[in-house]
């Protein structure tokens, strides 16, 4: 303990820190709060010295606008999806390393690479695999090759022309080889005209293996953490009871490590909920395609909200982000507090 | 089950100097049926190395176990039916005490209905019946003891292996503890291996001890025979508290010397010596042989304990123990004379330490 007459030395030393956070963190989030509950608040206007109503309309306006529902789906299908997806294999490439003699440290640096690269630099690469599908035209009469053939038309001479995709992207190239079709994995400003093409789906799947990639370092960082923290003498007493190692997996294994679990699912959604760099670096500021297909989430919709000068409804945005954040984190912690063995 | 030792060698590389480290060297024994066996010796004697080549969690360098006539060298361990108390216990902290003593039989296929037969019979054999739902973290270290025990014990193992079992208990628990472990191990008859650097435990309850020194096993014998008659001067240094004094001495024409004080006569090779008495073998007499400068009397209720200094101990101090009504009262010169008694004395080469037995 710090004798009390010392005390003033913590506090001094603290007090940077103390500083920072209550200029770039504190005051923030009370002016957020401030904007949010202001009607029509402009900062302008503010520092002009006009005066706004008190009220909530903001919050209603983004409830009720439709993109933000797109964008709350989004950032949903999103953390679901990736936060137990991205846990599980953490845990098990995790659990692999740990369990490897050779090489461990080798690949242990390997396998927290992609967390010191930058996110935005590591999209444009995924956009590259993922890469753009662009057309070209074949007598569909004479085609002799495995696509299919779309948009076929009848030409001036008779001749029954169509178009066939064609991919530069690795991932569509190796989906080629084993003889299927490209599929419009980004939307890159390249329209191919495939009846009833959504590429939603295409789309989001690109997003999730990239998330889901991303955030595997961390976690796998932080689960061999506690992997090594576990005392060698339960495997060797699992062991000498005869257990299966898949047993020894489900009953020892992950019961002592579901502090470290506990902690990279609920830092997990805590991150999804607040992803976008990572599809403004696959599919560029505009966040995919406009209207029904967008890739919008809610971060990008806050941004969107700023640049356009809204800040009410940006604010509002961010409280209502806030608002489902700690309720997701709640949850997590009553789970959490039934599932967690210390 | 009668369990065999032949050869058991255990080799580790030594990384500093990528040599060889032999913690186990030629183990050769055969355990009886039944009978609770003490590895005795100081740490890094290799006796928890051949506790933990019997479980089957390390593989001997060479040798062969056998398990009454079964070869089980290369078995792994889930196949030996072996009970492993760890020092620590390792008791699976997220599991209550019923399943952590559940845990080896649900391992095996059994009905629900047996399992929890069985679990109540091993933890009634030692005593934790009534804790059966409690965590191992609410647990006294007595009592994780226990369950580390009856989780070793439910599958009726072939033999049941203790890694230090008592040493991280406090002074009387530890008392208590052993007693228990002597019982249980009567009552279920199980073959019994247990590791201790604790000569007074394994003394109390082992039906034979195995003494080891770096690796190489010393003496096998039923405690009291240890302690009377040891091989060698490790082996009379290591049993017995308080522990033996022993003397640089020499055998001149079959009489025993300590300094220039004739002790006795012993018909041997003229040779230097080492001189064991252990602290009851000496007879505080004013006409005994052997002197020491008096320093203290310690009074410890049955029996007193006479502190003296003699220039050729090997100690600093000569610890004898005398009966408490015995006066003891030091010369005009401030010394103190003994006799020693014929049994609890023992001459040892001053080369080799081994025990120079009298002629015929």
């Amino acid at each position: 303990m710090v004798d009390s007459r010392q005390q003033w030395k913590a506090w001094l030393y603290l007090l940077p820190a103390l500083i920072l956070l209550a200029v770039f963190t504190v005051y923030p989030i009370i002016n957020t709060v401030k904007i949010a509950l202001l009607e029509g608040y402009q900062p302008l206007g503010a520092m002009g010295g006009e005066l706004y109503a008190f009220g909530f309309s903001n919050f209603s306006k983004v409830i009720h606008y439709k993109d933000f529902l797109t964008c709350l789906k989004n950032t949903v299908i999103l953390c679901v999806t990736t936060v137990p997806l991205s846990c599980f294999l953490a845990l098990i490439v995790a659990v692999c390393l740990n369990s490897i003699k050779y090489l461990g440290k080798v690949l242990q640096t390997i396998y927290f690479l992609p967390y010191v690269t930058n996110t935005i630099a590591i999209g444009m690469v995924f956009a590259m695999m993922f890469n753009i599908v662009g057309l070209t035209a074949v007598n569909a009469d004479t085609y002799q090759g495995a696509l299919q053939v779309y948009n076929i038309y009848t030409n001036s001479q008779g001749e029954h022309i169509g178009y066939v995709a064609q991919s530069w992207g690795i991932i569509n190239n190796i989906i080629q080889a084993f003889g299927g079709n490209p599929i419009n994995w980004i939307n890159a400003g390249v329209n191919i005209n495939r009846p009833g093409a959504n590429t939603y789906i295409a789309n989001i799947t690109v997003m999730i293996v990239y998330i889901v990639w991303n955030a595997l370092p961390f976690k796998i960082l932080i689960l061999l953490g506690g992997l090594q923290g576990v005392n060698k003498q339960y495997y060797d007493a699992a062991k000498i009871d005869g257990a299966s190692k898949w047993r020894v997996f489900w009953r020892i294994t992950c019961p002592l490590l579901s502090p470290m679990i506990a902690y990279v699912v609920i830092t997990g959604f805590i991150g999804g909920f607040k992803e976008y760099s990572s599809v403004v670096g696959i599919f560029g500021e505009d966040m995919g395609p406009a209207g029904n297909g967008s890739l919008m989430t809610i971060v990008g919709y806050i941004y969107k909200a700023i640049s356009s000068n809204n800040y009410g409804t940006a604010s509002a945005a961010s409280l209502i982000l806030f608002g489902i954040i700690l309720l997701v984190t709640l949850v997590n912690l009553y789970v959490s507090s039934k599932k967690v063995h210390y | 089950m009668r369990v065999k030792l032949e050869n058991l060698t255990k080799i580790f590389p030594n990384k500093k100097n990528s040599g060889e480290v032999i913690a186990v060297n030629n183990f050769d024994f055969e355990i009886p049926d039944g009978t609770l066996i003490g590895l005795l010796g100081p740490s890094g004697c290799g006796k928890s190395t051949t506790l933990f080549m019997l479980s089957g969690l390390l593989k001997p360098s060479s040798g062969h176990i056998y398990f009454g006539d079964e070869d089980v060298t290369n078995l792994p361990p889930e196949k030996r039916g072996v009970g492993l108390v760890f020092q620590n216990y390792a008791l699976y902290p997220h599991m209550s005490v019923k399943q952590n003593i559940m845990f080896p039989l649900q391992n095996q296929k059994m009905g629900k209905s047996e399992m929890m037969a069985r679990v109540v019979e091993a933890a009634k054999l030692v005593q934790i019946d009534e804790l059966l739902e409690r965590k191992p973290s609410e647990l006294s270290g007595g009592q994780q003891q226990r369950v580390a025990i009856a989780r070793a014990l439910v599958k009726s193992p072939n033999v049941l292996l203790l890694d230090e079992p008592l040493s991280n208990l406090d002074a009387r628990l530890r008392l208590q503890t052993r007693e228990e472990i002597r019982r249980i191990q009567r009552d279920t008859k199980v073959t019994t291996i247990f590791v201790t650097h604790d000569q007074e435990e394994a003394m109390s309850i082992s039906d034979y001890i195995v003494v080891m020194k770096k690796g190489v096993v010393q003496q096998i014998d039923v405690p009291q025979k240890v302690y009377d008659e040891p091989i060698n001067l490790f082996v009379a240094k290591f049993l017995g508290t308080p522990p033996i004094n022993v003397f640089k001495g020499r055998i001149e024409n079959n009489q025993l010397f300590i300094g220039e004080e004739m002790i006795t006569k012993y018909k041997a090779d003229d040779q230097l010596v080492y001189v064991g008495i252990r602290p009851e073998g000496f007879i505080v007499d004013a006409n005994g042989p052997l002197s020491g400068e008096f320093k203290s009397l310690e009074v410890m209720g049955r029996d007193s304990s006479v502190v003296s200094t003699n220039p050729n101990s090997e100690s600093p101090i000569i610890r004898s123990i005398v009966p408490s009504d015995q006066e003891i009262a030091p010369d005009e010169k401030g010394k103190v004379h003994f006799f020693v008694k014929p049994k609890k004395f023992f001459i040892f080469n001053a080369d080799t330490e081994e025990r120079i037995f009298e002629k015929e």
